[in-house]
Order: structure tokens, then sequence, then C-alpha cells
């Protein structure tokens, strides 16, 4: 039995969230029931992302061919300590998601599908992650794509259609590029496994047709991860969505965008190779100033902490824009660190509005009165995403700029610098209105339930552990960084010696 | 609705789902298959709400839309497990042959997509034929 799990691994992060949307669109009308499965499946995905992370740390890559067909002519599944560890991540988040929506969920949004669709989000998220074929990845892509719709609109307000409809036309255009991109490139090369892929590409010919392919992989995963200047959906849908769904939104699905294109610009396409490095310098360094100047002058805690989730987002651009070890690594460890702040932001944003009934700034205030515990908490996550020391922040940012400096691009260290101050601006904006300031009328304070703290305080905890003992993470991301763009380890994982003699004749 | 629509309906309901179970089997080695079959029943069902109502259809089918949905999802993944435990490879069917017939778990996967389908489309065709309480 043991040795079948472990044998198996690699299926269990998507296979158990499937069977869970299943049985909880099946009991469709039994909260009861639902609630129950679905915290079953996050506990359990949980831990098989956990045991798939210790076996890809002890052992090695993992992979697996569906249904016996052989690669590069079946979907594998692949994972390599940066999947594995995103997986992780992403289960933890589910997980404390879980947990927050025990109280914060009402009947109505159970009603409209909250559970299935939940479940649905994470097989696509955690599908992106581990699969090993790049057209079994825009099928993760849609399955997310279609989920995250119907979680959007879980509430049926006129906002919230608002949103979901800008959201769905700009993420419907990335999925066509996204598509195209994937035809132009299986016409170049005749095989869509991205081992094979990685193994092929350097052999075919520079084409027109493959430039084309890079670039609209580059622009189509740019939507999905909010650049500049095709971020516009993000903030416009984000602060709609229930404060559940916001925070799994802010900590996961921009990542999976950066994953893929992490993924495919280092395994399939080289980095090194024309000009895709400038233009990625010119999109991180548009998408750190815009996000954060976005920021200054919203007064929804939603909307300041959507358009940070953009400036964040250009901070792990600038891994592939700088694209040496060292950077690849920032970016990872920006990744992990990025994830469990923002979640957690948005979760306090939720303890905000459930403590004071809104979530305008102006509205709202004295809560460092009320509830110094959650002022202390929402100083952790706040400080560390501005960069302060000793928070993760601070090392994620330290990584990104030293790694800059070294590669030649002093100027995106120079950005990156100025848009840390400008962070502090943002965060010190909520802390003074919604904290420190005294309410403009008079509130009815309530108290914020347990479940609610829960999750904010795991993930509190887990930023001050990143930020006290950053050692482990760091040696972690660099490990992840060499694997990523470690090609023969990926193409080892299918084809022996003799098939690349072959290829070679 | 017309009387000649509704008098038909009856026998195109009949026609529809015979035709869609047709297809659903024809599906391994020919055009067919659980997704077309699928949307065969869910026309069948479409019809008897455009020319009934939506509530005789729901009763017609008698289980949610989102039910189903659920059920076909989960026969779907049934049908990749024994391959996972005989060969640990997921999604690898058993096939064997009864006579001239060639049967596999491959089946049990149709079924759960032709389900899936049933499930997917009507949840959303009800919602758009019902009228809203005034």
């Amino acid at each position: 039995m043991v040795d079948f799990i472990r044998e198996t691994i690699i299926l269990w992060p998507v296979a158990i969230p499937l069977a869970a949307a299943a049985f909880a669109a099946a009991l469709s009308g039994r909260h009861g029931l639902q609630r129950v499965v679905t915290l079953g499946a996050v506990i359990m995905t949980f831990a098989a992302s956990l045991l798939l992370l210790s076996i890809v740390l002890s052992e090695g890559m993992v992979a697996k061919e569906f249904g016996g067909w052989r690669a590069p002519f079946g979907i594998v599944f692949m994972a390599d300590s940066f999947s594995a560890a995103m997986v992780t991540i992403a289960n933890l988040l589910a997980l404390c998601a879980i947990i927050f929506a025990q109280t914060e969920l009402r009947p109505r949004q159970i009603e409209a599908g909250f559970h299935p669709l939940f479940q649905g989000l994470m097989v696509g998220v955690n599908g992106a992650f581990l699969t090993g074929d790049i057209f079994n990845l825009y099928v993760w892509f849609e399955v997310m794509l279609i989920t995250t719709l119907g979680l959007i609109t879980l509430d049926r307000t006129r906002a919230q259609i608002d949103g979901a409809i800008k959201y769905a036309i700009l993420n419907l255009i990335s999925t066509i590029l996204f598509l195209m991109a994937i035809g132009l490139l299986y016409g170049a090369t005749g095989t869509l496994n991205m081992s094979d892929l990685a193994r092929v590409l350097p052999e075919t010919q520079a084409s027109a047709a493959l430039t084309i392919s890079a670039m609209m992989f580059l622009v189509a995963f740019g939507i999905k991860s909010g650049f500049f200047p095709m971020f516009f959906w993000l903030p416009s849908s984000y602060h709609t969505a229930s404060i559940i769904v916001s925070a799994v939104f802010a900590g996961l699905l921009t990542k999976v965008g950066i994953y893929a294109l992490f993924r495919v610009f280092t395994l399939l396409f080289d980095i090194d190779d024309g000009a895709y490095k400038p233009l990625m310098a010119f999109f991180a360094a548009g998408t750190m100033i815009f996000g954060v100047f976005g920021a200054a002058v919203q007064w929804d805690v939603r909307r300041i902490l959507s358009f940070h989730i953009i400036s964040q987002i250009g901070y792990i651009m600038l891994g592939l824009a700088v694209a040496t070890p060292l950077a690849l690594a920032g970016a990872v460890f920006y990744i992990f660190h990025h994830i469990i702040v923002k979640a957690n932001l948005f979760f306090i944003a939720g303890a905000i509005w459930r403590a004071t009934g809104t979530f305008d700034l102006r509205q709202c205030g004295g809560l460092i009165k009320q509830s110094p515990y959650l002022t202390l908490l929402f100083a952790i996550p706040a400080l560390s995403l501005a960069g302060i020391p000793p928070l993760s922040g601070f090392w994620a940012k330290f990584m990104m700029i030293d790694a800059s400096f070294r590669g030649d691009a002093g100027w995106l260290a120079a950005v990156a610098l100025f848009v840390g101050l400008l962070t502090i601006f943002s965060m010190s904006k909520i802390w003074l209105e919604a904290f420190w300031k005294n309410p403009p009328r008079p509130i009815h304070y309530r108290p914020v339930p347990v479940t609610v703290t829960v999750p904010i305080v795991t993930l509190c905890i887990i930023t001050l552990t990143i930020g006290f003992a950053p050692d482990a993470l760091v040696r972690f991301s660099q490990r992840a960084a060499t694997d990523m763009a470690d090609r023969q380890a990926f193409i080892a994982l299918f084809f022996d010696d003799t098939d690349i003699a072959e290829v070679n004749q | 609705m017309s009387l000649i629509f509704t008098t038909m309906t009856r026998i195109f309901f009949i026609l529809l789902l015979v035709a869609s179970i047709f297809m659903l089997f024809r599906g391994h080695n020919n055009p067919g298959g659980g997704f077309i079959g699928g949307l065969f029943a869910a026309l069948a069902f479409a019809l008897l709400a455009l020319s009934d109502s939506v509530d005789t259809a729901r009763r017609a089918l008698m289980v949610h839309p989102i039910t189903l949905l659920g059920l076909g999802l989960l026969l779907a993944l049934l049908s990749g497990l024994p391959g996972l435990f005989s060969d640990s490879s997921f999604l690898r069917h058993w096939w064997t042959s009864i006579g001239a017939l060639h049967v596999g778990t491959a089946t049990i996967f149709d079924v759960g997509v032709f389900l899936v389908v049933i499930g997917g489309v009507l949840s959303l065709v009800f919602r758009f034929y019902q009228e809203e309480p005034a």
C-alpha cells in the first residue's frame, strides 16, 4: 500500500480535488455533507502534496504517463522541486481558505455551488503545476477559467457580473493566444510533450513561426499573470468576489501564469536568445511601477491589495528579465513569499470587514483600540510586503535587487527600490485609516470569529519563520532554480540515451 | 406553444433519447461518444422544457442537473481506477471480448462524460427557460 501511494503520488493532488468536486456536485443541496467533503479533501490534498514534495526532494523528479501511453504520445505529469513546492503552497492556501470559509460562507453562496467550484479550481491549479504536456496545460487553464467565473459570480450581484465579464474577455483572449502559440509550436516541432520539446527545440532551425509562438506565449501568460499593460482585468474583478474567493485568486491565479511563463522560458525557449530579455525587463519595470501607482489612488482595501498584486508580479518578472541562476532563485523565493503574504492580507481585509462592516478605508477606523491583536496580525504581512527587515519580503526583495545589480541591470534594481518605497506608502495608508484614526462616525464593532484568525495566524507564523530563518528557503529556491533550468533532467525523465542518439544521427 | 410542436415533442423526446444511447455506444470506433450522446439527450429534455414547461422537464429528469454532473464526473474518475491498481497507470483501461463485442472500462468513462454533458447543458438551459416568478 505504501509503495502504491509512493508510486502514484503525483496523481493525488489532482485526483482528490476532482473526486471532491464530483461528490460536492452530486451532493448539491446538502450543505453539511458538502462542507465535510471539502474540508476532508483539502486536508488530504495538502498531505498528498507534502508527501510529493518530500519524495521529490529526497529522490529527484517524479513523472507519470497516463493511460499506459508512452511519452511523447500520451499525456504526462511531471514534478520537479519547483512544481512540487508550488503545489504544496497552493494547497496550504486552499486549506487556510476553507478554514476561513467555515463561518464566512453564506448559505446563498453554497447554494450557488461554492464547494464544487472551489474544488474544480484546485483541480485546475494543481493540474497546471504538474502537467508535462503543453496542450494539457491549456486544458488546465480552461478548467481554471470556467471555475473562476463561477466563483466570481457567487452572489450574482451586478458588480460581480461586470467584473466577471471583464475577467472573461481578457482571459479568453489570453487562452486563444495560448492555443495559437501551441499550434505554431506543434507545426514547427511536431510534438507537445514538454520534455520532448526541450529535446527537439534546440535542434530545430530558428524560424519566424517559433519566434511568434514564443511572443504569443509571453503575451498569453502575461495577461494571465497581470503584466503591464494588460493588467486592467485584475483590479476590476478581484474586489467584486467574496473575500474567500479573492484571497485564493490573489494568492494563486496570477502565480499559475507566472509559473507557466517560467516553465516555457526555461525549459522550451532559451531566454538568452534574441530580444526576450529586454522585453521582459520592459514588462517587469512597467508592471512594478503602474501597479504601485494604481494602488496609491484607491480607497477600498481590496482594490489597493489588487493593484499591489500587479506591482509584485513585476518583481517576480525581474527574475526572467535578468535570468541568471541567482535571479531565478530570487524569483522562486519571491513567489513563495508573495503567495503567503498577499493571501494573508486579503484574509485580513476580510477580518477588517468582519469587525467594522466595510471595506472602505474612509469609513472604518479605530481598530487599534478595538482589536490590538488584529493590528499586530496586519502589521506582519504589511511590513513584509513592503520589504522591511527582518520579514520575508525583505529577503525576497534583497535577493531580487542583489541579482539585478550583479546581472548588469542596475536600472531595474533602482525601479524595484523606488516601488518598494511606494509600497510602504500604501501599507501605511491602510494602517493609518483602518487601524489608527478614529472612525468618522461611530461603528458597531463585531467580534472576529476564531476560524478567521486561525488562517491569518498560521500564515503570519510562516512569514515570521521565513523572515528569521531564510536560510532553508533560500537554499531550496536555489535548488528549484537549478532544477528548473536543467533540460537534460527533464529529457531523461521520459527518454533514455538511445532515443537521443537516434535523433542526433 | 403550438399543438403540432407539443405533440411532436412527445415523439422526438423518445427518439432523441434512443438516438443518444445509440450515439453513446457507437462512439468508441465511430463518430459519436459520450459528448455527442450527451448533447442529444440534453436536447431531448430541452425540447420538453420548451414545449411543456421547465418543471415538467425537471420532473422527467428526476435528479437535479448538477447532481447528474457530479455523478458523471465521479463515474469518469472511477473508470480510471482499475488501471491505476493493476498497472499503477491512471486511465489505462481494461479490455475484454464478449463474442465479437469488444468492451472495456473506457465505456464507463464515456457514460461519465455523457452524464456530465447532460447535467452541464441542462443546468444552463433550464435556467434560461425558467420563467421568473412574478
